[in-house]
């Protein structure tokens, strides 16, 4: 054999054989990994760790002290460990929603919906149930203030009194600003004040305002009003940039009679045609979404109106043209359900809202699906009133202000011009809870409590009333504002009896029992004060239109300015519930963003990474973050109000940009929409987004989103639903539907069988069941960095699918890739309680087990975290507690329901707190279905469908979410799943329901939550 | 003759005097009814209403019950006064002013809604009890004892059986020993052994070779390590188990006298009993239903009492220390098992009608909640709830159904 002389060198260090080659050249490993680089070795810490355990175990075994301290003299109705209900009103500004308080041991721990209201029929939105949180805002004044040092009621009284009396008496001017003000009582205050002090005036201002739409009634109708309109009522539904299911009007009574028209009863639903800029809440729950500028609403409204006064015999009006099918689709389709249809536009132009009563009425519209008689009182704010004022102050002809729970240098659009007129304003005074942006500045703080430590009423319709009622003594040393009016105004300060007065007009026969029920129920209806008064359309649509064609040019970027259904307009701007909630549509948590379309923006989100812009309106330049958004308009971006609080407290502090300084005042109204002088610069700084979800698409997979058309399901209920196959020897044909094999014998349930149905069309992704959730069963706020890291801790969530067309794609790059202007469907998604649950025959400590019941169990103290259930669950439901999320000042700012002594107040007490270490997941709200159970038993009666629900299901306003026994041949579950063999126990129910179906179905985990097909209402 | 007409006189006499009295007698068994139905319902009108105040045997705030039919002018007198006390004293009844002064005016409640023949039943109640007082607890304990015995008398006799095996294994011994010796003894006497035999035969025992020798060093290690191993795991079992804690209360409140000696009901104090999770410790304004006229304690005098004043003064509240401390993970509920399930208070808690200073009875580890879910039988009785569980496990099974067969020892019924 011939020897081999090559040298083969394993890289450049040995070829040269320097110094330390040489010396590494005989250790096997690298010293790197031999020789820990830590200080501690592998002994030392197990030196460490023997001797801790060592001690832990001793000192565990002499366990604190602890105290039960009973009353010392105990409420008659207040029992320790059983829940008090209180019928409430949600008040914030204008936003309204008659609420149930739930009370644990004095402490309002979770607000829910009153069915008893004809106004919200039970509902609520993310903000609402999020609301019981602001209660315990850690950033709350803790009593009166005086020239920013903490005072004394009596002392701030004095002062106040003095000054006020003193500028009454050289009629100096007094103004009370305000947004809308819902209480009559409250007015009939600030008029008691007025009577004192006779040169007061009180503005009224909205964030977002709507005055434009009162001007055209008075244009329209010659009553200066905003009707309410009835969503269920209609087949056909135009919306043209209003986002009525989450921010316009009241969107909690849209959503609930929009819901109406959407579920399918007998196989009946509205067509829903939607024109707008950034694709909104509403927008995806549209059958036909058209894309157009914020400057074309005018034009797609006047050409609707033209298509539909030829076919009326009315002479049409100027229009520019629009190339959009779907405007003559729409009107035709208006036209067919005259009468039973209903066109709504979010501008605030009044020329624009003018073309829509007109609309409106050429359609008959008036007195089915709009009632003028009914005025709603939530958007009376004035900015014509509003910008004299801040004239005025700005020119020294104002004296005293008092903000009465207001915060326009925040969010008004000439806020910063108020800061700086403010100083020339003798005597300032604050309502305001907190220290924010406007109180900052005033004389004398005299907080306001809280809304659920307040007795109120409120007035959202005419005839119809509400009343509030204090759960909880107050925290702080805060006072109801209405008691400073009075006490301001020399009057008794007592703003309860003061309240009882103004009832005691509405009450027919004796008083208290009047008085009993109308707080008992929350609610007063009084029909009587409707009047029906015929109303005739007499506004002028051709000089309108021909305003509206002149206002309009469109420019190379328009801005749309949106309110988001999370954050809202700010004003619970501290608040985590609503910051982590992700925005429905956009899945990101914590920041505030520019929505831009693929096109214009030139790049895709990879893993929530982005470029930021610089967004130029009228010489001020705001830096934000882009999202890249599948259905904005191009040349259209959008930008969410409520961000950038600089005083909101710890948690709401510089998070994003205040755009409020942005908006404009056209014509003595205020607009959203800035057409003209918008430029934006990408730039080439990196932002990483929180978002929860990061695939937009489906993928295609039929298993997952099944949906079908209306013609479709006309034909055949069970369209659109996908029935896999498994392939087997077992059977004749060689395969067999998934649910006939399975590896166990069977679940049989005796007693109950829990199971839960998503009506997949009736969602319309609002998320309030998801903050209700979060309240209900104390799941930590995780802060934006653990968002991206991908650890929130929802239980629920709501997964936005966008579906494009999957025909022609050819990898899953393609399919990841959805359409410019996509269709959207949203899919709560949480545990599935799966009878042969992946998740149970994994853990290997048994901690997660099933019950006779169908419940999938999760045993907290068992759990050893070694997260095998969540990697073998399909669904991707089970959330591990990375961290401890309580008394860990890591997650102070995020978390201080479970970080702050007061925050610690609303957590539900029959609940337990997780630790770091275990794994949780939705648990179907096992503690309502114990408590109800036991309620039947001590009465010694069976137990109905009505005893327990699930927080998601009490908080959906739309009604998608149906929980209950499945054992139960009369359950709402039943009815609906249309049960067959509900009382033979079986683990899987014989159900005639065809649009029932499971999410993978195909791997045969027999999940005990069904959804049904979105059916889409068009051709 | 006369001697017999004296008898027949003196018997008729005394069969007269008898037929008085039994017709004296009849009076009172006409009114107060003595049928086990009456007696019973009068006991529970009596546990409900009237027992926080007044027992049959001794004064509590109000006069002791005993032969209170007999002292007070007439039944009728009973029922107005129990209906409204008020009214017959400010009639200026002698009986019932000189009483009201008797006990430092405090007025008895009024219970209007009462009919005759509810109160009644209370009498016949008292009626029974001052007749027969309460012997039950005697012949209880006397059970006890009995079992007691038995189970005595059973490990006696294994003890004399161990005995007599250690006598005769020491016999044995003592016999082995002595046969060694002789045996011995006879070897080294006899001629002709080599070394090695010699060797065998006068092999001594050495304690240090042996206690040196590796098996036993091995045996005496392992025997070491598993019981300090078995010490040690006892000891992790117990973290945390308080049984017997009796910590030292702020006030020296004695169940024993309240529960016990006065039988004052554990719902009357505990209101949450039934209706919530939490049994509830009284406030305070419970304490003064009472203890505004009773001033002076059993035990302690009047400084215990006092601080129930004190705290109400001062509006501070008594800051009890809690004995019965379950971990936050797992949810117990009072209503649940005492008024659904129908379990007595001292299932769990011990006998606390006997404890003068309450501590800890039971373990209250999740092995102890587990063993009672197994063995207990579900109280379905008259619960609508529970029919169709009940027609389902009939069908079933012939055994009774357990608080297990209802899912009790699934982990979400108490750890959620």
């Amino acid at each position: 054999m011939k020897d081999n002389k090559k040298t083969y060198w394993k890289g450049i260090e040995q070829l040269s054989n320097d110094a330390a080659f040489v010396k590494n050249a005989e250790s096997e490993f690298p010293e790197s990994v031999t020789q820990e680089s830590s200080e501690s070795s592998r002994r030392d810490f197990l030196k460490i760790m023997g001797f801790s355990v060592a001690a832990a175990s001793l000192a565990a075994c002499e366990a604190p002290v602890r105290k039960a301290i009973p009353y010392l003299n105990k409420p008659v109705d207040v029992d320790p460990g059983v829940a008090n209900y209180y019928a409430s009103t949600y008040l914030n500004g204008g936003d309204y929603c008659s609420v149930l308080v739930k009370t644990r041991e004095g402490r309002p721990i979770k607000v829910s919906g009153n069915k008893l209201s004809s106004v919200t029929n039970g509902g609520t939105s993310a903000q609402v149930e999020a609301s019981v949180l602001s209660l315990y805002d850690d950033a709350r004044l803790r009593g009166a203030k005086s020239k920013g040092e903490a005072s004394t009621w009596d002392q701030i009284d004095d002062s106040i009194i003095s000054e006020l009396e003193k500028i009454a008496s050289n009629d100096g001017n007094i103004r009370i600003v305000s947004n809308t003000v819902l209480s009559p009582s409250t007015l009939k205050s600030i008029e008691d004040f007025k009577t004192k002090y006779p040169t007061t005036e009180h503005v009224m201002y909205d964030q977002v305002s709507m005055s434009g739409m009162a001007i055209a009634n008075e244009r329209s109708f010659g009553t200066k009003i905003i009707p309410s309109y009835d969503f269920s009522k209609a087949e056909v539904i135009v919306g043209v940039g209003a986002d009525f299911l989450s921010t316009w009007g009241a969107p909690i009574e849209n959503t609930y009679q929009y819901a109406q028209t959407r579920k399918l009863k007998d196989k009946k639903m509205s067509r829903h045609f939607q024109f707008e800029s950034n694709l909104t809440l509403t927008g995806s729950n549209a059958d036909y979404r058209s894309m157009i500028k914020p400057s074309e609403e005018g034009s797609v409204l006047a050409n609707i109106y033209n298509i539909l006064a030829s076919k009326a015999g009315v002479p049409a009006v100027k229009a520019n043209k629009i190339d959009k099918e779907t405007i003559s689709k729409a009107a035709n389709d208006l036209w067919k359900a005259k009468g039973k249809s209903l066109v709504v536009a979010g501008s605030n132009d009044p020329s624009i809202q003018v073309v829509v009563n007109a609309i409106n009425n050429l359609l008959g519209n008036y007195g089915s699906t709009i009632d003028l008689n009914t005025p709603v009182n939530y958007r009376k704010g004035d900015e014509a009133i509003m910008d004299a004022f801040i004239n005025d102050a700005s020119s020294g002809k104002v004296a005293a202000v008092i903000f009465f729970n207001a915060n326009p240098v925040y969010d008004y659009y000439q806020g910063e011009k108020l800061a700086a007129a403010l100083s020339k304003v003798a005597l300032k005074i604050s309502t305001s809870s907190v220290e924010d942006e406007t109180a900052s500045l005033v004389d004398y703080i005299a907080p306001d409590n809280h809304y659920l430590e307040s007795w109120n009423d409120a007035s959202p319709k005419k005839g119809h009333y509400s009343l509030a009622q204090p759960t909880i003594t107050p925290i702080f040393k805060t006072r109801q504002a209405q008691s400073s009016f009075l006490i301001w105004s020399d009057n008794d300060g007592d703003y309860f009896k003061y309240l009882q007065n103004n009832w005691k007009e509405k009450s027919t026969g004796s008083f208290q029992p009047f008085w009993d029920k109308a707080l008992h129920d929350g609610v007063y209806n009084n029909a009587s004060e409707i009047e029906n008064v015929e109303y005739e359309f007499v506004g002028d649509v051709n000089s309108e239109a021909n305003a509206i064609s002149s206002n309009y040019k469109s420019g190379d970027v328009e801005l749309m300015i949106y309110e988001k259904s999370t954050i809202g307009n700010g004003s619970q701007g501290n608040n985590p519930l609503l910051h982590e909630l992700p925005d429905p549509i956009t899945k990101a948590t914590w920041d505030n963003y520019i929505t831009m379309s693929v096109a214009d923006a030139g790049f895709r989100l990879d893993d929530a990474k982005t470029k930021t812009a610089n967004v130029t309106v009228g010489g001020e330049t705001i830096n934000l973050p882009i999202m890249v958004q599948p259905g904005q308009a191009s040349g259209t971006i959008g930008i969410a109000l409520g961000y950038g609080r600089t005083s909101a407290g710890r948690v709401g502090d510089n998070i994003g940009k205040n755009i409020y300084p942005l908006l404009v005042n056209v014509n003595g109204t205020q607009s959203l929409r800035i057409s003209k002088g918008v430029s934006v610069e990408v730039t080439e700084e990196v932002h990483q987004l929180a978002q929860t979800q990061t695939q937009n698409t489906f993928m295609g997979r039929e298993t997952i989103i099944q949906e079908a058309t209306l013609e479709e399901f006309k034909k055949d209920e069970g369209a659109g639903r996908f029935h896999p196959h498994v392939a087997t020897w077992q059977s004749e044909s060689g395969q067999v539907k998934p649910e006939e094999l399975t590896l166990w014998k069977g679940h049989e349930y005796n007693g109950h069988h829990w199971g839960l149905t998503i009506d997949m069309n009736a969602c319309n992704g609002c998320s309030a069941c998801v903050v209700a959730c979060n309240v209900e069963n104390n799941i930590p706020m995780v802060g934006k960095q653990e968002i991206i890291n991908r650890r929130e801790m929802t239980w629920l969530r709501i997964d936005r699918y966008y579906s494009s067309a999957t025909d022609d794609v050819t990898d899953y790059a393609e399919m990841e890739k959805s359409a410019e202007n996509p269709e959207v469907v949203f899919q709560p998604m949480m545990c599935q309680h799966c009878n042969n649950a992946p998740c149970e025959t994994v853990c290997p400590v048994a901690a997660t087990t099933h019950s006779t019941e169908g419940l999938n169990q999760m045993v907290y103290n068992r759990c050893i975290g070694t997260r095998y259930c969540a990697n073998n669950c399909p669904y991707k439901v089970r959330r591990f507690n990375w961290f401890k999320y309580h008394d860990n000042d890591q997650f102070a700012d995020a978390n201080p329901q479970m970080n702050t002594e007061i925050g610690k107040m609303v957590l539900n007490p029959d609940v337990t707190v997780r630790s770091r270490g275990v794994m949780e997941k939705c648990s179907f709200c096992v503690q309502r279905i114990q408590s109800g159970k036991l309620e039947a038993k001590k009465d010694r009666r069976e137990l109905e469908d009505s005893d327990i629900t699930t927080a998601c299901a009490a908080a959906c306003t739309a009604g998608a979410i149906t929980f209950g026994d499945m054992n139960n041949a009369k359950s709402e579950i039943s009815n609906l799943m249309k049960i067959e063999d509900a009382e033979k126990g079986k683990e899987i129910k014989i159900m005639k329901n065809k649009r029932a179906y499971h999410v993978l179905e195909e791997i045969g985990v027999r999940p005990n939550v069904f959804y049904l097909t979105k059916i889409r209402n068009k051709a | 003759m006369t001697r017999k007409s004296l008898t027949a006189r003196i018997l008729k006499t005394f069969a007269f005097t008898a037929l008085l009295a039994f017709n004296f007698a009849g009076v009172f068994a006409q009114s107060i009814p003595t049928d086990d139905a009456n007696i019973s319902n009068g006991k529970s009108l009596f546990d409900a209403n009237c027992k926080a105040c007044h027992s049959v045997e001794n004064k509590l705030v109000g006069p002791a019950l005993k032969n209170v039919y007999d002292r007070t002018p007439s039944v009728e007198w009973i029922f107005s006064f129990v209906r409204n006390s008020q009214k017959v004293i400010k009639g200026g009844d002698e009986y019932a002013v000189a009483l009201y002064n008797e006990y430092n005016k405090t007025e008895m409640t009024s219970f209007d809604s009462f009919s005759d023949e509810e109160i009644l039943d209370i009498l016949s109640f008292i009626k029974n009890e001052t007749d027969n007082p309460a012997v039950v607890e005697v012949a209880v304990a006397d059970s006890g004892d009995a079992s007691q015995n038995n189970e005595a008398v059973s490990s006696t006799y294994l003890n004399v059986i161990v005995v007599g095996l250690i006598v005769v294994l020491a016999l044995i011994f003592v016999v082995l020993i002595l046969i060694t010796t002789v045996l011995t003894k006879y070897v080294n006497n006899k001629d002709g052994l080599d070394d090695i035999d010699k060797e065998v035969v006068n092999q001594s025992f050495s304690l240090g070779a042996t206690l040196t020798s590796k098996p036993f060093m091995f045996l005496a290690v392992f025997l070491f390590t598993a019981i300090v191993f078995k010490v040690v795991i006892n000891g992790l079992f117990s973290v945390g188990v308080q049984m017997g804690y009796q910590p030292t209360q702020p006030i020296a409140f004695s169940h024993q006298i309240h529960a016990g000696q006065y039988e004052i009901d554990c719902n009357y104090c505990h209101t949450g009993v039934m209706k919530s999770k939490n049994a509830n410790i009284p406030s305070p304004n419970i304490c003064m239903n009472c203890h505004s006229a009773i001033t002076k304690g059993t035990n302690t005098g009047e400084d215990e009492i006092k601080k129930i004043y004190a705290a109400i003064e001062n509006d501070q509240p008594i800051e009890w220390v809690r004995i019965h401390n379950l971990p936050d993970l797992s949810y117990f509920n009072h209503s649940q098992h005492v008024n659904v399930g129908g379990v007595e208070c001292q299932t769990c808690h011990g006998p606390i009608e006997e404890m003068d200073v309450v501590k800890q009875q039971s373990l209250l580890t999740m092995g102890w909640c587990v063993d009672c879910h197994r063995n207990t039988e579900l109280n379905t009785k008259d619960n609508k709830y529970y029919d169709k569980l009940v027609e389902l496990h009939k069908e079933d099974s012939d055994k009774a159904l357990t608080v297990e067969d209802n899912g009790g020892l699934e982990c979400a019924k108490c750890h959620y």
